[in-house]
C-alpha cells in the first residue's frame, strides 16, 4: 500500500512540474538532420566535401574556446558572386556556409582523433540568411537541429600537452542573430576576400590561393586585374606581418561584426571596423557608454602605450559573463589574442 | 525510511531535470512563437543558466503570473551578458514577473519599437555592490517604450535605464539601492513620472552624452515623482558615467537640454537637490565634433526642495568640489548650475537668451547657486533667486 503513495506522489510531482514546462514545440520546416543537405560524402564525421561544396578557411579567423573549424561553401549551380573589396561577399539566393566546430583530442598529435561539436550551417533564402545550429551525436555519425542551443563536455590536450576541459556552448538560434546581424538582419561574417585571400590545401600537398581557386571554378567574377590589388588581412598570429595590421584584423573579425555602425553593438558608439579612420570611434581616448562592471575601473577604450589603462584589453582578458567581450561564443581567455592587442597598445606613442 | 529518502531523491533529481528542461522549452518557445503569440509562465522559481532571447518577433506577450511569483533567477547564469535579451521587434509586452542576479543586465532591449514591461520587479539580492550587473530595465536604440509599475533594486549603474530611444514612459515605478534610480540618457521625448527614487545615489538623471549614435536627447519632462534621501555611496564601477555622480544627488541634468522639472519632491539630498551641468564638469576628454556638451532650456519650477543643514559628503570629484571650492558650510543650495555657457546663445547682458535660459523659479524652499566652474569657481553667485527669471521664458514643453 505504501509503495502506492510513494509512486502516487511521485507522479503527482512530476505532473504538477510538468505542467509549468509543457511547451509545445512547432514544426519547423528545416532538416533536421545535417545529413539530409548532402554537404559531405562517406562518412559524415571525416568531412569531405560533395563535389559541389568548396572548403575553405579564413586568414584571421574568429576565436571560438580553442576549437577548430572546417568551413564549406556551397553556391547554386550556375550561380556565382560578385568580387568587392570591403565587405563580406554577397553570395547568390540558394547558397549554404557551413562551419563544423571541433576539438582534436590532443592538439600535439592529429592521430589521436577529433570530436566534432556541433556544425552551423547558414542558408541563404529568398527572405535573407537563416542560421542553424546542429550538435554532432556521441557516435559522430550525425548532427541534429537543435534550436535551443545546448552544451556538451568537451576535453581535450592543448600542445603543451596540459589538459583541457570545458562545457562546450552552442549558441542558440536568435544568439547566432547576436553575432551575425547588419541592419536588422541576418548576415555571415567571414568570407569576405580579405580574409579568403591566401592559401588553401585542396589536395594533399597542393594549395592554391583561395581567391583564384573560387575564380577559377566560376564561382567568383570581376576580379581586378591585379592580384595585388586584392586586399589581405594577416593571420593574427603572422610573424612576419606587421604588428597594427595583425591587431586591427584580430580586431576586425572578433569584434566589428557587432561594432560596426550597423552591427548589434552600433549603441556602444565604438567600431572597430578594418576600414574605419575615425579614431575616437575606434576606441581611442573614448570613455564607454553602458560597460558598467565591463569598465573596469578604467576611462577609456584604448590609451595609447598603455594596455593596462585600455578598458578593450580589460574585457578581452575576463571570462565573466557580465565583463567580457566578445559577450557571446566563448568561455576561456584568447591569451595569445589578448598578447597580441596588449604590445599593440604598448606599441602606440603615449599621448 | 527508505521509501521517503528515495522520495526525496527522486524529486530533487527530478526538480533539476525540470529547471534545465523549463530552461530549453521556454527559449525553444521564444525562438518558435509565432506573430501575436502569448506565452505565460507558471508561478515558481526558475534558476536559468544563460541568457533568455527573443529576437525578430511581433505582437509577443511573455507573461508571469506576478511579481516575486514568477521568479527568473540568473544567479547560476554561466553564458550571455543579459538575464532577458529582445532584440529587432515590435510590440513586445513583457509583465508581472521578477528577474534577478544576472550577471550583466537584467533586461535588455534593443531595438524595440513599442516595448512595455508592466509590473516587474529586476533586482540584485543582498547588499549593493560593483560586483552586481548594470541595468535594471536597459531599453537601448528603441521607439514608444513604456515602462510602468516596475521595481528595480541594486543596479551598479542604473535600475532603469532609458538609451538613444525615442518616445518613452516611465510611470509608478520604484528605484532603490541602485547608483542611479532611473536615467535617461540620449532619448527625445521622454515623461518621468508618478515614480518613487528613494535611496540611490542619484534619483533621476538625465544626461547626453557625446559618440553616440543618437546624438542629442532633451525634451524631457519629469514631474510628480517622489525623489528621497539618494544618499547612498556610490558604488558604481569607475569609468561609467554615473560614477560621476556624487552620493546625496536628487536628480542632475547633464548635457541634456529642453528638460522640464515640475512638481516633484525632492527631499533630504546631501549634496544637491539638482544639479544642472555641462559635459566638462565630468572632466572625460571629448572627441565628438557634432556633440553639444551645454545643457540649456532647463525649467526647474513648482517643486518642493527640502534639506537638513549639514556639510556635504567628501566624496569623489563633486564632493571635493563643494568641500574645497565651493565651501557652503552647512546649508547647501538645492539647485546647483555649473554656470559654463555655450557663447553662441548668450545675449548681450551676457546670460542666455530666454529661449535657452536655466530658469529656476516658484519651487518650495528654493535655493540656487551659478557656481562658475569655467573661473576656478571665483564668482560664485548664490540665493534664493540666483537662477530666476522672467515667468514668459517658463514655458511647458511640448512634444
Amino acid at each position: 500500500m505504501k509503495r502506492f503513495h510513494v509512486i502516487f506522489l511521485v507522479w503527482l510531482a512530476a505532473g504538477m512540474l510538468m505542467s509549468i514546462t509543457d511547451f509545445s514545440t512547432k514544426e519547423f520546416n528545416y532538416p533536421e538532420k545535417l545529413s539530409e543537405y548532402g554537404f559531405f560524402e562517406g562518412s559524415m564525421k571525416e568531412q569531405i566535401p560533395a563535389a559541389d561544396v568548396v572548403p575553405y578557411a579564413l586568414n584571421s579567423p574568429l576565436f571560438s574556446d580553442y576549437a577548430y573549424k572546417l568551413r564549406f561553401l556551397r553556391i547554386p549551380k550556375g550561380q556565382k558572386t560578385a568580387y568587392n573589396p570591403d565587405s563580406v561577399l554577397q553570395f547568390p539566393v540558394g547558397t549554404a556556409i557551413v562551419k563544423t566546430f571541433y576539438y582534436k583530442n590532443d592538439e600535439r598529435n592529429d592521430k589521436k582523433g577529433r570530436q566534432l561539436m556541433e556544425t552551423r550551417v547558414l542558408l541563404h533564402e529568398a527572405k535573407g540568411w537563416v542560421a542553424l545550429p546542429y550538435i554532432w551525436n556521441k557516435e559522430q555519425t550525425e548532427a541534429t537541429l537543435e534550436v535551443a542551443g545546448g552544451s556538451q563536455l568537451v576535453a581535450w590536450r592543448d600542445q603543451e600537452g596540459n589538459k583541457k576541459s570545458m562545457e562546450y556552448f552552442v549558441p542558440n538560434m536568435n544568439q547566432c542573430k547576436g553575432c551575425h546581424e547588419k541592419s536588422g538582419k541576418m548576415t555571415p561574417i567571414g568570407p569576405s576576400v580579405r580574409q579568403l585571400n591566401g592559401d588553401f590545401e585542396y589536395q594533399h600537398n597542393l594549395n592554391e590561393n583561395q581567391v583564384s581557386h573560387l575564380k577559377n571554378l566560376g564561382l567568383l567574377e570581376n576580379l581586378p586585374e591585379k592580384s595585388t590589388e586584392i586586399p589581405k588581412i594577416p593571420a593574427f598570429n603572422d610573424p612576419n606581418a606587421s604588428l597594427d595590421l595583425r591587431a586591427r584584423g584580430y580586431l576586425d573579425i572578433n569584434c566589428a561584426h557587432c561594432h560596426n555602425p550597423a552591427g548589434p553593438a552600433k549603441s556602444s558608439g565604438l567600431f572597430l571596423s578594418w576600414g574605419n579612420t575615425n579614431k575616437s570611434a575606434y576606441g581611442f581616448f573614448k570613455a564607454p557608454i553602458a560597460a558598467g562592471r565591463g569598465s573596469g575601473n578604467l576611462a577609456y577604450d584604448i590609451v595609447p602605450g598603455k594596455s593596462h589603462e585600455s578598458i578593450l584589453a580589460y574585457r578581452m582578458n575576463s571570462a565573466d559573463p557580465g565583463i567580457m567581450m566578445p559577450e557571446l561564443g566563448r568561455k576561456l581567455i584568447h591569451k595569445e589574442g589578448v598578447a597580441l592587442i596588449n604590445a599593440w597598445i604598448q606599441s602606440m606613442e603615449t599621448k | 525510511m527508505k521509501k521517503s529518502f528515495l522520495l526525496i531523491f527522486l524529486i530533487s533529481s527530478f526538480a533539476a531535470f525540470a529547471q534545465a528542461d523549463f530552461e530549453k522549452k521556454l527559449q525553444t518557445k521564444l525562438i518558435l512563437a509565432e506573430d501575436g503569440t502569448t506565452i505565460e509562465i507558471e508561478a515558481g522559481t526558475f534558476f536559468l543558466t544563460k541568457s533568455l532571447s527573443l529576437e525578430g518577433k511581433k505582437n509577443i506577450t511573455l507573461r508571469g503570473k506576478g511579481i516575486d511569483k514568477t521568479v527568473l533567477s540568473f544567479k547560476n547564469q554561466t553564458q550571455g551578458a543579459e538575464g532577458i535579451k529582445i532584440t529587432n521587434c515590435e510590440n513586445i509586452i513583457l509583465e508581472d514577473m521578477t528577474t534577478q542576479d544576472s550577471k550583466g543586465d537584467l533586461i535588455k532591449t534593443m531595438q524595440v519599437k513599442g516595448m512595455t514591461f508592466r509590473r516587474l520587479k529586476a533586482e540584485w539580492s543582498g547588499k549593493p555592490k560593483a560586483s552586481n550587473g548594470s541595468y535594471g530595465f536597459y531599453p537601448v536604440l528603441c521607439e514608444n517604450v513604456m515602462i510602468d509599475s516596475c521595481i528595480a533594486i541594486g543596479a551598479s549603474d542604473a535600475g532603469i535605464y532609458v538609451g538613444q530611444s525615442k518616445l518613452i514612459v516611465v510611470k509608478n515605478c520604484t528605484a532603490f539601492q541602485n547608483v542611479a534610480g532611473i536615467e535617461i540618457e540620449n532619448s527625445l521625448f521622454a515623461e518621468v513620472f508618478n515614480n518613487t527614487a528613494i535611496g540611490n545615489t542619484g534619483g533621476i538623471l538625465v544626461f547626453d552624452l557625446p559618440g553616440l549614435i543618437q546624438k542629442k536627447g532633451g525634451y524631457v519632462k519629469v514631474h510628480h515623482n517622489i525623489v528621497k534621501e539618494n544618499n547612498l555611496s556610490n558604488f558604481a564601477p569607475k569609468g561609467n558615467i554615473v560614477g560621476n555622480v556624487p552620493k546625496g544627488t536628487g536628480m542632475m541634468i547633464l548635457a541634456a537640454s529642453h528638460v522640464e522639472i515640475y512638481e516633484n519632491q525632492i527631499l533630504n539630498h546631501a549634496t544637491m537637490g539638482v544639479a544642472v551641468i555641462s559635459y566638462y564638469m565630468t572632466g572625460l576628454k571629448n572627441k565628438d565634433k557634432e556633440y553639444d556638451p551645454y545643457p540649456t532650456d532647463i525649467q526647474i519650477h513648482n517643486n518642493t526642495f527640502e534639506r537638513k543643514a549639514g556639510r556635504v559628503p567628501m566624496e569623489g570629484r563633486f564632493g571635493q568640489m563643494y568641500r574645497i571650492k565651493l565651501k557652503f558650510g552647512t546649508q547647501v543650495p538645492h539647485v546647483i548650475f555649473d554656470g559654463i555657457l555655450d557663447e553662441k546663445k548668450v545675449g548681450k547682458d551676457g546670460n542666455y537668451l530666454p529661449e535657452f535660459a536655466i530658469c529656476v523659479r516658484e519651487n518650495k524652499g528654493q535655493s540656487s547657486a551659478i557656481i562658475d566652474a569655467e573661473h576656478d569657481f571665483k564668482n560664485i553667485i548664490s540665493g534664493p533667486d540666483a537662477l530666476n527669471c522672467n515667468p514668459e521664458s517658463i514655458k511647458s514643453i511640448q512634444f
